[in-house]
């Protein structure tokens, strides 16, 4: 079942190949949204199908490469499903969204197909050498999302993505050998791993693993002071680009943490839990603060990504501290930080594909450059500011769920920095809303016709299709959480006995 | 001894000697024959090795030569990457005058390059070394042209300059250790004289050094790369190194695992100087040719990350044996897209190659990020191992300065990619890119296939070079 739901991306796109581009733009967009919501479907037939509080589900396990102890081993609990589930969303509301695209539709529709497969993998993989292998890839497949789709710098910016990341991924993998190699018999398994805890009590040599997998998945992340590399990635690719960016590559550096760092070291993990506290915070902060310096809007949002990925750091960070024996509050900061994972990507991903929307009218991001769009674009603004209201965490979207639980939770072991957190919230609502209110209020304004008002056009059908999804998930979480939260709970609760004992 | 437990060098030697006599009454037009007969001789070669697979261990001619898991993995990758390199050459030798000693020679360089595999002789080293050679240094400059006669002479002088000292390195191991025979050397080694077994160990390495184009006698490497034809480059920068890496492995780990030379240290430190000073040089390389020579350069220090922990992990052996069959498919296969282009040197003119030719374009990333290591291609398996080894060892330094070259190399294979993937001006990239021949193009789409492969069937691969072994 989950292998189909993986693969079946990367078969159409195998078949698709097969097609000659002269066939027509519609035979690739067509069937690539036919794809993508078909895997949707079976992504809720297997949500149908799961109880929650039963652990790993759909587990398959097959020898891959025995001698060196890896396996094709795929599985899926309460951590990783709504994760799985928030890809297929995104990737399907992608291929909606670029249904209008012209530009070698062909090999765009073959790219995000390859990239959907690499990230349901990644979700699903109970291996670390799967796990890595997905990571690499999905670095692979964005960079020539960037590369040969982007504008402005696009091969500067997809540069530094794939090198900034990729020594992250290779830190991650020598951190896997390390975990491997303490493990008697070596193995890359995740689940025996967990079992056997081989980093037990080993002082330095713990350490510099986790410091290995943490750096790693900081970069993906990313965590202040590895974000370096996202703001030009994010304003040079195109918006499903970004929004795939935004809302699903990021997230495996925060799952990562979930499922990897924490239960895998759960030792080390609690010993330097305050350091993951620390960087989280000033990831908060340092995020939104950017944020409310740029005139660029798509750049705005990628800093606020760094502002929402450090709440998800501050409480994982927040879990593993020992101080607060409170096992509750833990488990709810780790159930907040998967459903921020959730929230961010619905959010961040719907704000990229109108970011898209900008940049499609008027070629410009430039915040500075635009005013009054209101006017003529009332759906466009209504949206944008759903949207954006989500992202700041007003009640009744899910952006407010899972900052309460991440406030909350850690807010027992570590008081100061979750307070200082809270400014964070504080200053990204004046940002965000001093954006609504340079583009969407005054006297209309668009670049690229100085003097005359230059036509603006409001939401085309495949941009509404494709958005409107995103905020209606995202309003069902806030209004009834308790269909997501019934299923990361447990999960939750498993992960923080693991890291408490 | 039984002879059949040396069929394939004996297939390859008979190959040879029938090739030259065949070729000297063929007609010009109808020297394919002997190209098939080399091609009929790596063939029977990989199939005896095929059969020979799975046995006991042995050491044949005296003790001096091994057939074991390594020889009969050496075997297989020579084989396989000399039989890649006929199909890249058809185009630019086909009825060329001296057709036939081409072929020949790279016979010859292949056998003596397995011969390089099995020795466990230091007198069998030197002449498997000679072998391995001489054949190179003439096709270096098998076109007689002033840039690959230049090649061939640098090639040679640097080759018989290290040919001597290593000559030396091994009378003074000889002398410290009163053997030639690994064996021997292994128990007489560690109270022999220490500055005498330092001197040999040093100046053999030399030697082995050449033969693999490491840091600090990898000069020649740009210079035939750029010099010498496509064919006889790929195989230059690929074939020996498989040879002389066994070697090195077998002369650190038969002859040398006590004496009390601290050689880890000295081939970590060989190791660091390769990938870095490779990577570094080929930052900013604009021709494509020179750009693979320092990339090769750079893949030895990764290699000889196992050779460091020759005698510290038992995984180092499968590693360095996967790794070599890794690199040669995915190398041969970036120098295969090479000779398909034959006009386009630099990287600017593969600018629209992905719209012109999808699939060469396709087999290049894969051979370049082969290259690099992204899974699910060989190298990144290869990788996998070879870090694990040397973590294992207790180098875990070696495998951080690895993985900080590995990010460094990405910059100059993605320079290279990025032009292949932008749309061209229509009108001279007509000429720039126009194809050779349909047998390179072939050869690209085997290599990067069977890089692909070799990376997702690793479980099936990585038992045959896990087997029982004298090392």
């Amino acid at each position: 079942m989950l292998s189909l739901i993986v693969f079946l991306p990367l078969a159409a796109a195998a078949v698709l190949a097969a097609v000659p581009a002269s066939a027509g733009k519609r035979v690739f967009t067509g069937s690539w949204v036919v794809v993508s919501a078909v895997d949707l479907a079976l992504v809720v037939a297997a949500w149908i199908g799961y109880a929650p509080g039963m652990g790993l589900a759909y587990e398959q396990r097959l020898p891959w490469i025995p001698s060196a102890g890896v396996s094709y081993h795929v599985g899926v609990d309460g951590l990783s499903l709504p994760l799985v589930a928030v890809t297929a969303v995104l990737f399907l509301a992608c291929a909606v969204h670029s249904l209008r695209q012209t530009h070698r539709v062909k090999s765009f529709a073959l790219l995000f197909l390859f990239l959907q497969t690499v990230s349901l993998g990644l979700f699903t993989a109970l291996d670390l050498i799967l796990f890595f292998v997905y990571f690499d890839l999905s670095i692979v497949g964005m960079y020539f999302v960037i590369a040969r789709w982007g504008h402005g710098n696009a091969r500067r910016s997809a540069l530094t993505f794939f090198l900034y990341t990729f020594l992250g991924s290779l830190a991650l993998l020598l951190g896997f050998i390390g975990l491997s190699l303490a493990a008697e018999p070596h193995t890359f398994d995740i689940v025996e791993l967990a079992r056997a805890d081989p980093l037990a009590g080993s002082g330095a040599r713990g350490a510099l693993v986790l410091l290995a997998i943490g750096v790693g998945l900081a970069v993906k992340t990313p965590t202040v002071p590895f974000h370096t590399w996202l703001p030009p990635a994010h304003t040079d690719a195109p918006a499903a680009g970004s929004a795939i960016l935004a809302g699903v590559l990021l997230k495996m550096g925060t799952y990562g943490f979930v499922r990897i760092a924490m239960p895998l070291l759960p030792a080390v993990w609690r010993q330097y839990a305050a350091v993951v506290v620390v960087l989280g915070v000033v990831s908060v902060l340092y995020g939104a603060l950017v944020a409310l310096a740029q005139e660029d809007f798509k750049r705005m949002v990628a800093y606020t990504s760094v502002n929402h990925m450090g709440y998800i750091v501050l409480a994982v960070g927040a879990a593993g501290l020992a101080a607060g024996s409170d096992e509750q509050a833990r488990s709810l900061a780790v159930t907040g930080a998967v459903t921020q994972m959730i929230s961010h990507g619905l959010l961040t991903g719907a704000l990229f594909l109108l970011a898209g929307v900008l940049h499609d009218r008027a070629a410009s991001y430039d915040m500075g450059s635009y005013s009054g769009l209101a006017t003529t674009a009332p759906a466009f603004a209504g949206v944008t500011g759903l949207v954006v209201f989500a992202s700041l965490g007003l009640p009744g979207f899910s952006g407010f769920i899972a900052e309460f639980q991440i406030f909350t939770g850690s807010l027992v072991s570590a008081t100061i920095a979750t307070a200082l957190a809270l400014l964070g919230i504080l200053i990204t609502a004046g940002l965000l809303l001093r954006a609504l209110h340079r583009v969407f209020l005054g006297a209309l304004r668009v670049p690229g016709s100085p003097g005359a008002a230059h036509d603006f056009t409001d939401l085309k059908p495949s941009e509404t299709v494709s958005i409107m999804p995103l905020l209606a998930l995202a309003i069902v979480i806030g209004v009834l959480p308790r269909f997501l939260l019934d299923v990361i709970e447990p999960s939750a609760a498993t992960l923080i006995g693991v890291v408490s004992s | 001894m039984s002879p059949a437990a040396l069929t394939p060098e004996l297939t390859l030697t008979a190959g040879a000697v029938l090739g030259i006599l065949l070729g000297s009454w063929l007609p010009r037009h109808r020297q394919w024959v002997v190209r098939l007969l080399a091609a009929l001789a790596c063939l029977v070669g990989l199939t005896a090795t095929a059969a020979a697979i799975g046995g006991a261990p042995q050491l044949v001619f005296g003790g001096s030569y091994a057939v074991d898991t390594a020889t009969n993995a050496g075997r297989v990758i020579v084989l396989a990457a000399t039989l890649l390199t006929i199909c890249l050459s058809i185009d630019t030798v086909g009825s060329h005058p001296r057709e036939t000693e081409f072929y020949v020679l790279m016979l010859l360089a292949a056998l003596g390059t397995i011969m390089l595999v099995g020795a466990t002789d230091l007198l069998l080293l030197m002449a498997a070394y000679l072998l391995a050679s001489i054949p190179l240094y003439a096709l270096a400059g098998f076109a007689k042209d002033a840039l690959g006669t230049e090649a061939s002479l640098k090639y040679y002088l640097m080759g018989a300059l290290l040919g001597v000292i290593m000559l030396t390195g091994i009378t003074a191991l000889y002398g410290a250790g009163r053997s030639t025979g690994y064996a021997t050397l292994a128990q007489t080694l560690p109270s022999g004289p220490p500055a005498a077994v330092a001197v040999g160990l040093v100046a053999v390495l030399a030697g082995l050094l050449f033969k693999i184009g490491g840091v600090p006698a990898h000069f020649w490497v740009p210079d035939i790369t750029e010099g010498a034809s496509t064919p006889v480059a790929a195989f230059v920068t690929t074939v020996p190194k498989i040879g002389g890496l066994i070697a090195t492995y077998r002369l650190v780990a038969e002859a040398l695992p006590a004496a009390g030379v601290n050689w880890p240290l000295l081939v970590a430190m060989l190791a660091t100087a390769s990938m870095t000073l490779g990577n570094l040089a080929a930052f900013f390389q604009d021709t494509v040719r020179r750009l693979l020579a320092y990339s090769t350069i750079s893949q030895v220090g990764y290699l000889l990350l196992a050779v460091t922990v020759a005698t510290r992990s038992e995984i180092a052996l499968p590693a360095l044996l996967f790794y070599l069959a890794a690199y040669a498919v995915t190398n041969l296969g970036a120098f295969a897209v090479v000779a398909a282009l034959p006009h386009a040197p630099n990287l600017a003119d593969y600018r629209g190659l992905a719209r012109r030719h999808p699939g060469l374009a396709a087999a290049l990333v894969v051979c370049l990020l082969g290259l690099v290591g992204t899974p699910p291609t060989a190298v990144f398996l290869g990788k996998l191992e070879i870090f694990s080894a040397a973590i294992d060892g207790g180098y875990t330094w070696l495998a951080v300065v690895a993985v900080v070259n590995t990010v460094a190399s990405l910059f100059y294979y993605l320079r290279w990619i990025a032009p292949a993937l932008v749309a061209a001006p229509e009108t001279d990239s007509e000429k720039v890119l126009a194809p050779a021949g349909r047998w390179p193009v072939l050869g690209a789409y085997t290599a990067a296939a069977a890089s692909l492969a070799l990376g997702v069937a690793g479980g099936v691969v990585l038992p045959l070079v896990s087997g029982p072994s004298l090392l």
